[in-house]
């Protein structure tokens, strides 16, 4: 008796609904193992982690404050890897899209600049994240440049200029010599759902960005041609569709996406510039768009989950003295499963018994 | 049953009996999920034969031949050598054993010399010097030239075809599995091959020979056995059998047969193409070279060649999947299109149909509905202000499975899980209910099985008949002689003059193939045909 891989006559659609769940399943069943190696009761910690986070409003509004980045960025990201483009670099696009935007902020300080500082900054942070995503994207058209490589060595350069800013020119000097810009004013700051809450109109855009983004993949003819171009490149071709406009395009929209996911989270959460205003959205985002089966519905359902497991992984260190980077580890066995179980869409699991057996039995 | 078979058993010499067949399969059955791809077939392949193996595409001759070569394990059944059960584990146990297989695909490496080939193909541990002399002696014994020192990317299709019997011949086969061997001969080529199987025949070698060829066949081959539907239908002598009654016991029904309609007017030119030249995209690729010809509208242009001469990269410059500088290298409907895009040419009344049914006629892992959207997006009336229109796609689907019998599993499945034969009539019928003025296709029935061939070819033809002007491509010369008004042939990335079809000898177009040119004045002679 042997068990085989079958390659199935059609993609199973139950199965792309249920892989998710399949990798989620074993990857607690991983974590567990993990926390019993760590000598921490496992029951606890998942309770931590995944209980705990839902049984009170704060950390329900934290949770839908840390999948908003996620969701923003994954949905670009889907849109870049169903078109066979893989942009590495969302957080670097993130990054840059806050600094492009506390730009405003920083120069209207203290003046009496009216109601367009926000909507001025979210544009040109939509703007910067768009263009720097391009840079990736036209030497991948241009030169044939790996975009894996250039979008992710961007994300350092990106990283430092912060860096440089608010250490720098953009230095609060009211500041205690923090690298940190002054805080915003009221003009430059998303505004609050609820008055002494978490949850901001950012949370808002991001469903925004979900909704237009399942219209675009299931009903245009744009959509169609970024998931032709990935599906069949040769195909595509042959529907007169240009992979290299479409590796410029939704590269432009994924960089916008995450640009505006990084002044979002600056004018709104945290209310000034300052390093380490992520903790890793755009790498993390990655997870989210194939948990999420690039599909915009799955990223949203895919991106509360993540955002989750860091509430619930503060908790856990809070609580159990768990390392906070076992969050990490628990991502990336996320995805490490998700991977391996999408096999599963087009194969499926046999049980094969000894010729003979068989013959007897049929004949 | 088994005594059953071997009274029918039509081998001509009776020096069988007694003795055991040199490879046996016994009810071999191979599952793949709920598909039965072979169905308890049994075959005896004796020495000194030439075993055809006959059958349509999907019948299960790859799948059995795949058992046999120990490329895949049976679900049941099993297979006997020289009279012993044998289970094989991979290729290389069937190799030792004695079994040889040339496939119809070859697996060479374009930038590595013929030696080089060899040597990775080759089980043994000679070394590389030996194994060169070798390859030199074989092939000249056999009489079939190879330079060992050449890399495969310089050589024809015949000459690779040439790379895979010496390989296999060196490995000294008991017997010699071959797949299809004519398909990518010319009818010269093709000759000199039948010697040597003639030759390897008289050796004691056992060969299978896989064709659906059937005059071929019922030249070459000692016995035939035919499969239908994964099944054995019957084993005989091809040579007391027509080739008609072979074909019904491959298609199991009389095979319609294509008829053009009388008086076909031509009009006006459609589809021009003025002195055509294009350096190759990709290393290795054919360079076209002067390319003119012009085709009217109620004509069907055929055009005849070995693969790899530059057919591919024609129909790439006449869908402007690549594009000329020169606008006026192709003219559809009066109009300079050299340097329009696909997208273009369709809205000018083009159509196109490649030879790659799945991943380039069709995206494979995307409903039948999307692929209609695929080439119909830019003048069907599919798109508005940017949204599809789901039930304008949904709607070609049923009039493509309507008009040209598509079968399919459910309304809307994804491509890929068509037969071949069908996603064919789909992707021609996806064209022709466009009403196209100009129809480009290449290899309109490669791999289809005889009753979508009939019903394309007709299709084609009707096509014609409304008005259109049709170009074909194909390297099955009984297909462009059926169908086809005028034929040319392509050779090197040149293209010949037009020879009307009933000039157009299988001698002439096998020396148009081969690179030789006809006698001017002939020639000149067929351009005012």
């Amino acid at each position: 008796m042997q068990l085989v891989l079958e390659k199935r006559a059609e993609r199973s659609n139950t199965i792309a609904l249920v892989s998710p769940l399949i990798a989620i399943g074993l990857t607690i069943a991983t974590m567990i193992v993990l926390f019993a190696i760590l000598g921490k009761n496992p029951l606890l910690a998942l309770h931590a982690y995944f209980i705990a986070p839902l049984t009170d409003g704060y950390s329900l509004q934290e949770i839908a404050v840390k999948a908003t980045p996620l969701v923003m960025i994954a949905i670009g990201l889907s849109l870049c890897y169903l078109a066979n483009a893989w942009n590495i670099g969302a957080e670097g696009q993130f990054l840059i899209g806050a600094v492009a935007g506390s730009w405003i902020a920083v120069k209207t300080q203290g003046t009496d600049a009216g109601a367009w500082v926000l909507p001025a900054m979210l544009v040109l942070a939509a703007a910067a994240g768009a263009l720097y995503a391009l840079i990736p994207a036209i030497c991948k058209v241009k030169f044939g440049a790996s975009e894996i490589l250039t979008s992710l060595m961007l994300v350092y350069v990106a990283d430092l200029f912060l860096d440089y800013l608010v250490r720098g020119p953009w230095r609060d000097p009211h500041g205690f010599n923090f690298p940190t810009t002054a805080e915003f004013d009221p003009v430059a700051t998303v505004p609050l759902l609820i008055e002494g809450g978490r949850l901001h109109l950012g949370s808002i855009i991001a469903l925004l960005v979900v909704a237009a983004a399942a219209i675009l993949l299931g009903r245009t003819i744009k959509g169609f041609e970024i998931r032709v171009v990935g599906a069949a490149p040769r195909a595509a071709r042959f529907g007169g569709f240009n992979a290299n406009q479409l590796v410029i395009l939704t590269f432009a929209v994924s960089g916008a996406l995450a640009g505006l996911a990084g002044i979002i989270e600056v004018a709104g959460p945290v209310g000034h510039l300052q390093p380490g205003i992520s903790p890793g959205y755009g790498f993390t985002a990655i997870i989210v768009a194939f948990l999420g089966r690039l599909n915009p519905l799955g990223i949203l359902i895919a991106g509360l989950f993540l955002a989750l497991t860091f509430i619930g992984g503060e908790q856990a260190q809070i609580a159990m003295k768990i390392p906070l980077d076992v969050t990490k580890v628990f991502q990336g066995i996320l995805l490490f499963y998700v991977l391996a179980c999408d096999s599963l869409i087009l194969y499926r699991f046999k049980l094969v018994f000894p010729n003979r057996q068989v013959a007897r039995g049929t004949h | 049953m088994q005594a059953h078979q071997r009274m029918l058993d039509p081998t001509p010499n009776g020096l069988h009996s007694g003795e055991a067949p040199l490879l046996q399969t016994i009810g071999l059955t191979k599952r793949y999920g709920d598909f039965l791809a072979n169905d308890s077939i049994d075959i005896d392949i004796w020495p000194k034969q030439i075993h055809a193996l006959l059958g349509e595409n999907g019948a299960g001759k790859s799948t059995l031949v795949k058992a046999i070569y120990g490329l895949i394990q049976p679900s049941a059944g099993e297979i006997r050598w020289q009279g012993a059960p044998i289970v094989l584990s991979g290729p290389s146990e069937a190799r030792s054993r004695g079994v040889g297989m040339v496939f119809q695909h070859f697996s060479l490496f374009d930038n590595l010399t013929v030696a080089e080939n060899v040597a990775l193909g080759l089980d043994g541990k000679e070394s590389f010097k030996d194994m060169s002399a070798r390859l030199e002696q074989v092939s000249k014994t056999y009489g079939l030239p190879l330079d060992p020192r050449r890399e495969v990317w310089q050589l024809s299709v015949g000459e690779r075809q040439r790379i895979e019997i010496v390989r296999a011949l060196m490995q000294d086969p008991k017997f010699l599995i071959l797949d299809e061997p004519t398909a990518v001969l010319t009818p010269q080529e093709a000759d000199q091959l039948f010697i040597v199987l003639e030759r390897l025949k008289a050796e004691g070698r056992a060969i299978l020979y896989i064709s659906h060829k059937l005059e071929e066949v019922k030249r070459l081959c000692d016995t035939a056995t035919i499969l239908r539907g994964g099944k054995t239908v019957e084993t005989c002598n091809p040579r007391l059998e027509t080739a008609a009654s072979l074909a019904r016991m491959m298609v199991g029904s009389e095979v319609k047969e294509v008829k053009a309609a009388a008086g076909r007017q031509t009009t006006v030119p459609r589809l021009v193409v003025n002195d055509l030249s294009l350096t190759p995209s990709e290393a290795h690729g054919v360079r076209l070279e002067h390319i003119s010809f012009e085709l009217k509208g109620g004509e069907i242009l055929g055009i005849a060649g070995v693969a790899g001469n530059g057919q591919d990269e024609l129909f790439a410059a006449l869908s402007g999947e690549r594009l000329s500088k020169d606008p006026g290298t192709v003219v559809i409907e009066g109009i300079a299109a050299g340097h329009l895009s696909i997208t273009q040419r369709r809205k000018l009344g083009a159509a196109f149909v490649p030879e790659e049914r799945l991943g380039h006629g069709t995206a494979p892992r995307m409903k039948l509905s999307e692929n209609a959207l695929l080439t119909g997006h830019a003048a069907s009336g599919m798109v508005r202000h940017g949204f599809i229109d789901t039930a304008a796609t949904l709607k070609t689907v049923d009039r493509a499975t309507e008009t040209f019998d598509v079968r399919k599993a459910k309304r809307d499945p994804e491509a890929a899980s068509l037969s071949g034969g069908n996603l064919q009539k789909f992707i021609v019928g996806r064209e022709i209910l466009r009403n196209p003025a100009v129809l480009v296709v290449s290899q309109p029935t490669w791999g289809v099985d005889a009753g979508a061939a009939a019903v394309i070819r007709q299709a084609l033809l009707d096509l014609a008949t409304a008005g259109a002007a049709v170009l074909v491509t194909s390297q099955d010369l009984d297909e462009i002689a059926e169908i086809a008004d005028r034929i040319a042939v392509m050779f090197h990335g040149r293209l010949s003059a037009p020879l009307a079809t009933s000039e157009a000898t299988r001698e002439k177009l096998g020396l148009l193939m081969g690179g030789s040119s006809l006698e001017p004045k002939e020639a000149a002679h067929a351009v005012g045909a």
